[in-house]
Parts: C-alpha cells; structure tokens; sequence
C-alpha cells in the first residue's frame, strides 16, 4: 500500500475510533461544480446510517467513493483507521447492493452466492456451507438452482442482499436496494434488512431518498442537500428538531409561515407574522433581529380553539378544507400568509364543527415551533 | 354435498368449455394474422432462396444427359445386369440413337458426361456415329467394335451403364477425390488430380483464420465502443460501417492498389526504414487475409457491440465489490454474458468467409483460391454444373454440420445477431 504516514499512525484498532470516517472529501466530475463539498462524517461500528436526500445530492457519489469506483477530488476516506486511497474497490472487502441487484444473469443463485467465496478461493466445502447459511437467513432455499430473470422482484432484492453478506464483510452499502419494489414489499424488506443488520451487527451504510424509509430503519440518518450534509442525527431528533428549513421540509409534513424576527432572547425569539400576528418561537437558526425568518411547526403539535388554553401562541385562522380520515380529521387551513397550513385533530364528537369555511384559532408552545433560515 | 353446489359445478364446466372455444378462436385469428404477416417474406425466401438450393442439390446428382438422347438405350442398360458385355439389344438400341442423334446434333450432352469418366469418349462416340452404316454388318456389337474398339471393353458399358442410371454419384465423388473405378467400388483418385480435399481443408482454414483475427481485432473494439457515451458511440459505429458503403469489388480493387510492391504501404515501410525491400502484401494470402478481414470485420463487431451494449456495468462493478480482480470479474462476469454476441459473430463471419469468391480471385495467388473460385470456374469455364452444383453441396452440408455443433455447443437460443 502507498498511504501518507497519518494512515499508520492512526490508532487502528481502538474499539471507539469511528469505522468509516468522510474527511473533508471533495468530488468533481467536470472539474466546475462540487457534488460533494466538503464532506465530513464519522460511522460507528455496526451503525445502520443512513444517506438520505433529494435527487442529484451526491448520496451515490459518496458511496462509490467508499466502495472504491468514485476517487474523491480531495480529502481522505479512512476505513477502520485506515486510508483507502490507493485501495482498489475488490481489496476493500465492503460487501454492496446495487439498485438493480447486479445479479449475473449467466449464473444460479447458488453461484451468485458462491462468486465471493470462490474469488477468494475458499474450499469448496466452506463455500457449500456458506452458500446455505445465506439462502436460509434471506428464507430462499429452494431457489438456488434458479436463474435470477426466474425470480420476483423481492426474490432478486433478497439474493443480492445475501450475497452482499456472505464473504462476512464488515461494511456493507446499500444503494436505493428497495426502489424498484413496490409500497407493501418494500415496507416488509425494510424490515427485514433491518432485522439481519441487527442479528449480523455489521456496519450498513444505506442511501436512499424516502424519508420513511430512512426514519424507519436507520440508527442515523445523514441529510444531503446540494453535496452538503445538512443535518445528521438520530431519527427522532431529525423529525423533532430539525436545524434547518431544508431539514424540516425534507423529513415529514411541516407547515411554513414567513416572517421577521423582533427579538431574541434565552433561546426564544419572537416573530411577527406577515399578517402582522406575533408568535413566540424556539430560536434556533435566526440572525439579528428584523431578519427574515421561516417558522416549522409540525401538524401534529397544534391543536385548535380550546383545546389551545394556556399554549405560548394563538393565531387565527379558516378552515379551508376538512378530510375524513377515519381516527382523525386533517384540515387545511389559511394561516397568515400560508393557504396549506395542514393540522392534525384527533377524531371527536365536536369535530364537526370544523367545516370549511369555519373560522377557528390554532395555537402550539413555543418548543414546538422553530425560527428556520428564511426560504 | 348439496345439490346447488352440484349444478354450480356442472354450470362452470360449461363455461369453460365456452372459454375455451373462445379462445381458440382468438388464437386463430391471431395466427391467421401472423401467418399473412410473414407470408410475401417466406415465398420469397421460398422462391428464390430454398428453390435454388434444391436445384443445386439435384444438379449435384443429377445424371439426365444420356436418359434423355438416348432413352432406349438408357432403359436397355438398367436392365443388363453389368457383367461382362451387354447383350445384342442394347447394341442395337445403342446404334439407332446414335445415328439418330448424329442426325440431329443431340450427341453433345452425352459425349460430355461420359468423358468425365473416359476422357477421350467425345472423340469415340463421334468418330463411331459418322457415317454409322443403317444396318449392321452381322451383329451390331461387331459392327461397332470394328468402328472402334472401344465398344468391344467390359469397362466402357460399366461407364455406359452408369450414365444411363436416374442419378450419379459421380460429380459428388470427385468433389471429396474419389471416384467409382469399373467394378463400381468408390476408390481415391489419382493424387495428381486429388485436389478437392486440399480445397475444403484450405477454404476453412482460411475462414477460421479470418474468423479469429476478426474476433482479435473485434471484441476490443467492440468493448470499448459499447462502454463509450452513445453520441460518441455512434459516430465511431458509422466509421466501422463505412466499408459496407463501396462495393466489395472497389475495396477489394483499393487492397490491391494499397498492398502492391510499389504501394503506399511498402513505400512508406521502406521510408520508415523497417524493410530494405519491397514485401510481397498482394497476390498471395496474406492479400487475401487483409481484404476479407477488412470485409468482415463489421460483421463480427456489430453483434458483439449490441450484446455488449445491454450487458450493464454495474455486473463488473458488483463483481470487483465481491472480490473479484479486474480481470477474473472479466473472464467469469463479463466475457460469458458476451458468448452469445461472440458465437453469432464467429458463425456469421466464418460463413461468409467460407463463400468467399471475388477477394481471393482478385488479390490471391494460384494458391489461395476458395471452393467458390471452382464452382465459379465449372459453372462459367467448362459449364459443368454437376461438378459447381456437388461442390456446393458439400460446402453447404459442412457448414450446416458446422452450424449444428455451434447449436449443440452454444445453443442457438442463445444467439444474438445484433
Ligand atoms: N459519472 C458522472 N459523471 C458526471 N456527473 C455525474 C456522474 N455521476 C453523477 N454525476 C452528477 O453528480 C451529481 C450527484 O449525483 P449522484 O448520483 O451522487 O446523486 P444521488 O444523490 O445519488 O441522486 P439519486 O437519488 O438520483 O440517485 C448529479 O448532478 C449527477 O448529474
Ligand atoms: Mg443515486
């Protein structure tokens, strides 16, 4: 290997030093704009992380800078403490699911499976052995003999996933592995993996840009927008606290109001509407006072007329619609200069008073709303 | 069981059976539909495609000549059981029609076929039918045999009575070198006039020689152009079709010019100062191996190109994440899902280089010429179409057995001609 001296000096094999660290990688293809800028990230061993953006983000980009097919412009990967710049792709041992699964369509499942293993000249014993142990684990033992254009969609989906695993790779990346399942087979894959990442304990690096997917799975999620990682946390954090407009737009439903901020003050600030109202809000990336500001607050966290007594803000507002969805109402309404502020109002007898139409008041506590970058 | 679900039963008994008269019915319709659809293709296939081949394979055995002039003669032999000399009758027959034909110049066509047999037969049988006397003097048998002794030889009624046979073996015989010798066992050929065999042996070797080469030369290019943006791809695809824009006869004509002693290529060797004297490029094989693989190259990239092109590259990708070096993801990911492209390849190239005529005519030597180079000289020179039509024949027979071991080996199914 051919590495600057920093790679050794590392302490390689310290049971807390991250397993996959991002430093200040850059990656351009045509040499004027960044994909990725300035990437900084740490993976803990045995993680499931989880690279979520919109199209065009760069998700792809970093992980096949891991997977060795992408060199990074500038910067350095490092993989258990070590520098893989230099470390062609089939010596990085990292198993990987692509897209469209990539299974060879010369060869049976048994084979596809057993490639790994022979490529690394494994006894043909061990690779029997092994062959079956990964059939089992993704419940698809009676197809080994079968061509991979001979299976369903989920069948191939399993068959690339087990043979991602079966050389016992350490690191394992998942491009978009369930984007050409339908809903219901994709929620049950979602937990699948998620139970095999569980039981294997391997490190699972996960790109996708279904947000539901990503909260549902992932121990962090990492959210790309313009090759720059906006916000990286744990699932509940991302949803509760998001730290930017971009954030609280991208992951769940959030209703936006724009305004101008009064003052800040012990992590409050206060905000006046377009419509001249004022709301007391949790300020979290506002500038100085008479900056524009956008307001998040989740549908959910509001609640309506009465049962609003004692919340940090009241503010009017008219039904615009009312949809019927059996537990609870969802009701769009125009509040201040939005027209599709979405509340959520657990079903109740007096629910039917929100009609269109219907004036009514919304009200949150300040924690429940955060003063964003403006938009 | 209640008697309800009984007739419920019987009720989707007939149902179906309605479904499936139904259905027939569509079937017919869209086979009908099919089968008008392919029509004008297969009768003109049928017309000008299968009708040809099996009159070269009936030529190749056909033995009409002396049947057809001399029909009594002809039946009076099928009936001599072929020992020793024939009886009186078929002498006589012989003699009227002989006098007959010489009356009315229909002797050409026999003394033809039988000189493929006895050489200087023409000579005889016109020598013996001028001034041929209307009545024997004695027996016809000795009539004959006076004119010419010939007549009076066991081994020229055994040639007699093969010539009169429905068909011959003959013009098959001689293209793989051997013959019938007078008590009718095939035998080889003298070795001075053995030289089919060697034809055959050097007109497949000369196409597999051509075939791998392309392969050679195509399959790198073939790799490179289906990994590059299709723009770019296809821009490079119109240059590797560009030969098929001028006729074979120019580019083979330009080889000639380029390949020559005093040719652009020599002199530009010798200017470089890697040779000292002029190579001999044309006019020998070496000519002809340029030529036609310059000919068939497209025929050998264009299959590959389109085999290659819907093989994705995440398939190499996935390999070398598994493990695998460049090269093994190569030869067991890559190089198998390309066998398709590679056998439709060789098969076209190495079948069309078997019927190879005009580059080797024009840029080979003595010594380079393919077996259509004889059936072209026995259809156009001596008009012997039983000799070009045999010599089809079996070139057509080994490539169809060819082509049934490629079926075997690779399976046709498999095929992708592009
Ligand atoms: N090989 C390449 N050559 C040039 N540009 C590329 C290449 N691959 C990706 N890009 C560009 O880099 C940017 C990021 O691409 P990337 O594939 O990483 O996005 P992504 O986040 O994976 O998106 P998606 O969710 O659509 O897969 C895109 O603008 C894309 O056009
Ligand atoms: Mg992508």
């Amino acid at each position: 290997m051919t590495q600057t001296d920093t790679s050794r000096s590392a302490g390689a094999s310290a049971p807390d030093s991250p397993h996959v660290e991002f430093k200040d990688v850059r990656k351009t293809y045509d040499g004027e704009t960044l994909v990725v800028k300035n990437l900084n990230l740490q993976i803990r061993r045995g993680e499931f992380l989880t690279l979520l953006g919109p199209s065009g983000s760069g998700k792809t980009t970093s992980l096949m800078m891991l997977a060795g097919f992408e060199v990074p412009t500038s910067g350095d990967i490092r993989l258990a403490g070590r520098s893989i710049a230099g470390l062609p792709p089939h010596k990085r041992d990292i198993g990987m699911v692509f897209q469209n699964y990539a299974l060879f369509p010369h060869m049976t499942v048994a084979e596809n499976l057993a490639f790994p293993l022979s490529v690394r000249k494994m006894p043909k014993a061990e690779i029997e052995d092994r062959v079956g142990k990964a059939l089992r684990m993704v419940h698809l033992e009676k197809f080994d003999a079968r061509r991979p254009a001979e299976l369903s969609g989920g069948q191939q989906q399993r068959v690339a996933l087990a043979r991602a695993l079966v050389f016992d790779p350490q690191l394992v990346l998942m491009d978009e592995p369930l984007g050409a399942l339908d809903k219901q087979l994709r929620e049950h894959m979602q937990l699948e993996i998620k139970h095999i990442h569980e039981s294997l304990g391997v490190t699972v690096v996960y790109v996708t840009h279904d947000q539901t997917e990503a909260l549902t799975m992932s121990d962090r999620i990492a959210v790309f927008n313009h090759g720059v990682i906006q916000q990286i946390d744990v699932p509940d954090r991302l949803y509760q606290q998001p730290c930017n407009s971009f954030v609280a737009n991208f992951i769940g439903e959030n209703n936006r109001l724009k305004g101008v901020v009064r003052d800040v003050a012990g992590g409050k600030c206060r905000v006046d509407l377009t419509n001249g109202e004022t709301v007391l809000a949790t300020a979290v990336a506002v500038g100085q006072a008479g900056e524009t500001t956008t307001l998040s607050v989740r549908p959910e966290r509001i609640v309506l007329d009465a049962a609003g007594v004692g919340r940090d803000n009241r503010l009017n507002a008219r039904v615009l619609e009312r949809i019927y969805l059996g537990d609870h109402l969802r009701l769009r309404l125009a509040v201040a200069d939005s027209d599709d502020f979405m509340v959520k109002v657990p079903f109740a007898d007096d629910a039917q008073v929100f009609q269109a139409g219907h004036a009514v008041s919304v009200c949150w506590a300040a924690e429940d709303c955060r003063a964003l970058d403006p938009v | 069981m209640t008697a309800s679900s009984l007739t419920g039963r019987s009720g989707a008994r007939i149902e179906s059976r309605n479904l499936k008269a139904q259905l027939r019915r569509t079937e017919r319709r869209r086979k009908l539909e099919a089968a008008a659809l392919v029509a004008p293709l297969l009768i003109f296939l049928a017309v000008f495609f299968l009708a040809p081949i099996v009159g070269m394979l009936i030529r190749s055995v056909e033995n009409s000549e002396l049947p057809t002039t001399m029909p009594e003669t002809a039946a009076a032999l099928r009936q001599w059981d072929g020992i020793d000399l024939p009886p009186e009758p078929v002498f006589a027959s012989f003699a009227r029609e002989l006098a007959a034909g010489q009356r009315d110049r229909t002797l050409a066509g026999v003394a033809k076929r039988l000189t493929y047999e006895v050489p200087n037969m023409r000579s005889v049988l016109f020598a013996t039918a001028r001034g041929l006397p209307e009545t024997p003097n004695g027996t016809w048998r000795d009539t004959l045999t006076a004119r010419d002794k010939t007549w009076g030889d066991p081994a020229t009624w055994a040639v007699m009575r093969r010539a009169a046979a429905p068909v011959t073996p003959l013009y098959m015989l001689a293209s793989v070198d051997r013959e019938m010798d007078a008590s009718g066992s095939i035998v080889k050929v003298a070795s001075d006039r053995a030289i089919y065999i060697d034809i055959f042996i050097r007109t497949f070797w000369m196409a597999a020689v051509v075939t791998v080469w392309c392969l050679v030369l195509g399959y790198p290019l073939a790799f490179k152009l289906a990994s590059l943006p299709p723009r770019v791809s296809n821009l490079l695809m119109i240059l590797v079709l560009l030969p098929f824009w001028t006729s074979i006869l120019v580019r083979t004509g330009a080889w000639v010019v380029l390949l020559q002693r005093e040719g652009p290529i020599n002199e530009a060797l010798q200017w470089v100062g890697l040779i000292s004297e002029p190579l001999q490029l044309v006019y020998n094989r070496v000519g002809v191996y340029v030529a036609m693989i310059h000919i068939l190259l497209p025929f050998m990239v264009l299959p590959l190109y389109s085999v290659m092109r819907g093989i994705s590259p995440a398939y190499m990708r996935a390999a070398t994440s598994l493990g695998a070096t460049p090269f093994t993801a190569f030869r067991r990911v890559y190089l198998p899902q390309t066998i398709p492209g590679v056998g439709a390849g060789c098969l076209l190239v190495f079948i069309l280089g078997v019927g190879y005529y005009i580059t080797p005519a024009l840029v080979g030597g003595a010594g380079d010429q393919m077996v259509s180079y004889f059936v072209a000289f026995f259809t156009n020179q001596t008009i012997n179409w039983g000799m070009a039509a045999a010599l089809g024949s079996v070139l057509l027979i080994a490539t169809l057995l060819l082509y049934w071991v490629y079926a075997r080996l690779v399976g046709i199914d498999r095929m992708r001609m592009g």
